[in-house]
């Protein structure tokens, strides 16, 4: 479906000793067609085929999210092509350090795909369109400005000559791009491609069942690899024994790391067998007697500590607190959760004959994972290149920690010449993460004789994810991902104090999909119990502390209304309502849900009220927020119990995800109302677990202060 | 050597019988369209048709398959778009994709035994997991079908 690109052909070709037409399955992202002649390299994004077609270059990593294609709709819409002739590649993350990095950042993460590069992208589709029609206007001698575009196509209105993208891109690649500044973009109301549900670009290929993942990599000679991780966190491979696997059939080698063993087959199965005959001794180190109860309470120590940061401190709160009417206090606690990708993680690495290190990888980061590689393989940077493959699923786990591909390269050095794919067990992958963080937070409020909520304090136990993967990014000992959603919240109470006591158990803590949506847990389940206890209603409570010109009041309005709230229900059936802006967006949610007698939830509808500022493709935009209600519906009852210093869960039997019977009706609200770009991928997960749990106090009049929580928690007394 | 066929197409293959017949397709075969996701039949990535049958790939000894006709996404494509496949596009199902291949499988079983299946038939029917979160428009894409194509495109 997509062009392939002369670089990436010549690559192909010599991986796989392909013949010029065939169709071939590897490496990078594109599928082989006719080999066409060469493109013009219009912009550093831009290349444009003779015939007219247009291959855009892609810097951030397709997960499911869609941002590969929204990228694509904005270049395309500057630039004014025939969207049926769009198709993408990766940018090289080996050219892009060559290149000083001209395609900016390849990370992808925090929904900030589209929003972060849309600047750049837009113009450098408007550029690439002045320099194709300036290119025109030079051969037929006339003015650029008496020259229209559209749909690939540049027109000259007074001598009705026409010529396409495909005639001017090699003329037009010679030109100077324009001045940056000068650029101008259109007005999203204008937008044709960008704003449109047009297809996703990554489906045919997922459909048709296409060699795309990571997982999928097929290389002449590849050896197949299975690791076994020390099961206790920062523990040591003491010594193995591994006689009886080396005889085992189709065996290769057996490579012993400091903190892992991997068997190398010719085939994962019989690797993974053979993995489990080897008699590994671990070196727990000091961690092997850590359990939820020793982190438990090393998170509750935190809570009461003195002089604890803060992220937040307006008014005076003690005062506040002793003038109050009433005083609400209540602790909320949620568990560590995996990633559970659906492809495990995994790495394949070649040490070719002419010193280059070839990795083939899902990855959120196409740089970062270079920077691994090039580490574990002891190469400088300009020696190695990353092939990103598509994700099956990252939502955080594959960005910032690289372990894997580090992993994969030390099992390939050991077979230099040969191609290593190494792939996790899922068993390795669950035990294995880096963790959504266990956090426990009190929190208390003021009321004041009107019921008016006049302080509020929160004080946050939980250990730092950038302490561990970005240290740098602490500020003043305040981890934001930690304190978000208190730290910067909008209700409009006086006196505010946000604590964070940062604690950190040997348990590695990662982004998982929204990281800290715990507090959105925590916060409007709270709000909900201090509007309880002032007697008032919680859609009303809320309002009243939000400012008038608040996007999270609009999206609030927004939202009750698309879910008549207010309008009587079918009997059993109860709402609840939450609203957190995060990722740059804001976001509110309704949710439907009644209770059996057995104390089963089942939740029927959620609403759901998004204001991004500007949407770039609405379907795709209702598929996250569709998937990100699933997603969070399995906090309910999933949780990674920490047993002597290993996490006790090793798979979907222990570690269930929701299922197709427990998938709600999901209403999406699309409410951008422009001036700034929001993401989607992760602000529909905020309100998922606060909107249904006070839907369930609603039906059962029970708090669920702690996830995951039991069906016996709810059950009629 | 074990016999099987394998989208139409016979296969001899010198492996253990008791390799599950998700590695002989992947690593022996070099089908990739079969997914591992689990190993132990909870997630359904791996879900191929045996004799017309949908199993779990993953827990299916290849010698229990000899002599067997066995249907992967790759065959399943043949020798045109799958009207479960046309279905999946137009309503844009997969997020990452990574268990649509087994899902598809599995709605193309469910579909053949009960081309008009409840609401309460698919959920049932259809166990494979999903962490993406794309259930809505699996069971809009197996309604469209049942409903002989004739529905309105995605907007869940
Ligand atoms: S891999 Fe077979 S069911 Fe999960
Ligand atoms: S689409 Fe990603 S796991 Fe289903």
């Amino acid at each position: 479906m997509n062009a392939i690109t002369r670089r990436e052909f010549i690559q192909v070709s010599a991986a796989s000793g392909a013949a010029l037409t065939l169709e071939f399955s590897i490496p990078g992202t594109a599928f082989a067609q006719k080999a066409a002649a060469t493109p013009a390299e219009v912009t550093a994004w831009i290349l444009i085929h003779p015939d007219d077609r247009v291959t855009i270059r892609i810097a951030r990593s397709e997960m499911g999210q869609g941002s590969l294609t929204g990228l694509a709709q904005l270049v395309a819409e500057e630039l004014e092509c025939d969207w049926a002739k769009v198709g993408w590649e990766y940018a090289s993350p080996n050219e892009h350090v060559k290149r000083k990095r001209v395609w900016g950042s390849m990370s992808t993460g925090g929904s900030a795909g589209v929003r972060t590069s849309q600047e750049y992208l837009r113009k450098a589709g408007a550029s690439a369109r002045e320099m194709l029609v300036a290119a025109a206007a030079d051969q037929w001698k006339v003015s650029p400005a008496d020259c229209t575009v559209a749909n690939g196509v540049i027109t000259h209105g007074a001598s009705k000559r026409r010529v396409s993208y495909g005639k001017v891109a090699a003329a037009a690649a010679t030109r100077t791009p324009p001045d940056e500044k000068t650029v101008k973009l259109k007005d999203p109301k204008d937008w044709k491609i960008a704003g449109k549900d047009v297809a996703r670009l990554d489906i045919p290929d997922k459909v048709l069942g296409k060699p795309v993942f990571g997982v999928d990599v097929n290389l002449p000679g590849m050896l197949m690899a299975s690791i076994a991780q020390c099961p206790v966190f920062l523990g040591k491979v003491k010594s193995v024994d591994s006689a009886a696997a080396e005889k085992m059939r189709g065996v290769k080698g057996v490579v012993k790391g400091t903190d892992f063993v991997a068997v190398v087959a010719d085939n994962w199965w019989r690797a993974n067998n053979a993995l489990k005959s080897l008699k590994i001794e671990w070196d727990e180190g000091a961690n092997g007697k850590v359990s939820d109860e020793s982190i438990k309470a090393m998170l509750k120590a935190g809570l009461d500590e003195k002089g604890l940061p803060n992220a937040r401190s307006t008014g005076d709160v003690p005062a506040a607190m002793t003038a109050a009417t009433k005083v609400v206090e209540a602790e909320y606690y949620s568990p560590y959760l995996s990633h559970a990708t659906m492809e495990p993680m995994t790495a394949t690495a070649w040490f070719k004959d002419d010193g280059m290190l070839h990795v083939w990888t899902s990855t959120q980061n196409g740089e970062a994972s270079m920077a691994a590689a090039s580490e574990a393989g002891g190469l400088p940077l300009e020696m190695v290149e990353v092939h990103k493959m598509m994700l099956g699923g990252g939502f955080g786990r594959r960005g910032a920690p690289q372990d894997y591909v580090k992993q994969g390269v030390i099992i390939a050095k050991e077979f230099k010449g040969k191609p290593v794919k190494m792939i996790w067990s899922r068993e390795e992958d669950m035990q294995h993460g880096f963790y959504r963080p266990v956090s426990l937070v009190r929190m208390k409020a003021a009321l004041d004789k009107d019921g008016a909520v006049t302080a509020m304090h929160s004080t946050i136990a939980c250990p730092s994810i950038l302490a561990l993967l970005r240290p740098e990014g602490i500020q003043k000992g305040i981890d934001f991902t930690a304190v978000r959603t208190f730290a910067d919240m909008t209700y409009t109470i006086p006196n505010q104090l946000c604590e964070y006591a940062q604690k950190n158990p040997h348990v590695p803590v990662g982004f998982w999909r929204a990281p800290g949506l715990q507090n959105s847990f925590y916060r409007e389940c709270f709000i909900d119990e201090v509007a309880h206890a002032a007697g008032k209603e919680p859609l009303a409570f809320r309002l009243a502390m939000l400012k008038p010109d608040d996007k999270n009041r609009l999206v609030l309005e927004a939202c009750a209304k698309a879910a008549d709230w207010g309008k009587p229900l079918p009997p059993g059936v109860f709402r609840g309502i939450a609203q957190s802006d995060g990722f740059g967006s804001y976001t509110a949610m309704a949710a439907e849900v009644s209770v059996n007698p057995a104390g089963e939830i089942k939740v029927h509808r959620v609403v759901f009220a998004i204001d991004s500022g500007y949407v770039v493709n609405p379907d795709a935009c209702r598929a996250q927020a569709e998937g990100n209600v699933i997603f969070c519906i399995g906090q309910f009852y999933q949780a990674h119990h920490i047993k002597d210093g290993r996490v006790a869960e090793s798979n979907f039997h222990d570690f269930p995800l929701p299922k197709m019977a427990e998938m709600p009706k999901v209403e999406t609200h699309l409410v951008p109302t422009g001036g700034f770009w929001g993401g989607h991928g992760e602000p529909g997960a905020l309100n998922v677990a606060p909107a249904i749990m006070n839907a369930v106090f609603a039906a059962t009049g029970k708090r669920i202060r702690t996830l995951p929580f039991t069906a016996d928690e709810l059950k009629k007394a | 050597m074990i016999s099987i066929t394998v989208n139409g197409k016979a296969q001899k293959l010198d492996v253990e019988e008791d390799m599950p017949l998700l590695w002989a397709l992947r690593d022996e075969l070099k089908l990739m369209g079969t997914k591992y996701g689990c190993g132990i039949a909870q997630c359904g990535a791996c879900t191929v048709h045996v004799d017309g049958q949908p199993v779990r790939a993953c827990v299916t000894p290849v010698g229990s398959v000899q002599g067997k006709k066995v249907l992967t996404i790759e065959g399943l494509s043949k020798p045109g778009l799958h009207k479960v496949q046309k279905a999946w596009i137009e309503h844009a199902v997969p997020q990452c994709g990574y268990c649509q291949t087994g899902m598809m499988m599995a709605a193309a079983a469910l579909l053949q035994k009960t081309p008009q299946p409840t609401d309460a038939q698919i959920d049932d029917a259809m166990t494979n997991l999903c962490r993406c979160g794309t259930y809505a428009r699996v069971k809009k894409a197996i309604k469209s079908v049942a409903a002989g194509g004739k529905s309105a495109p995605a907007k869940a």
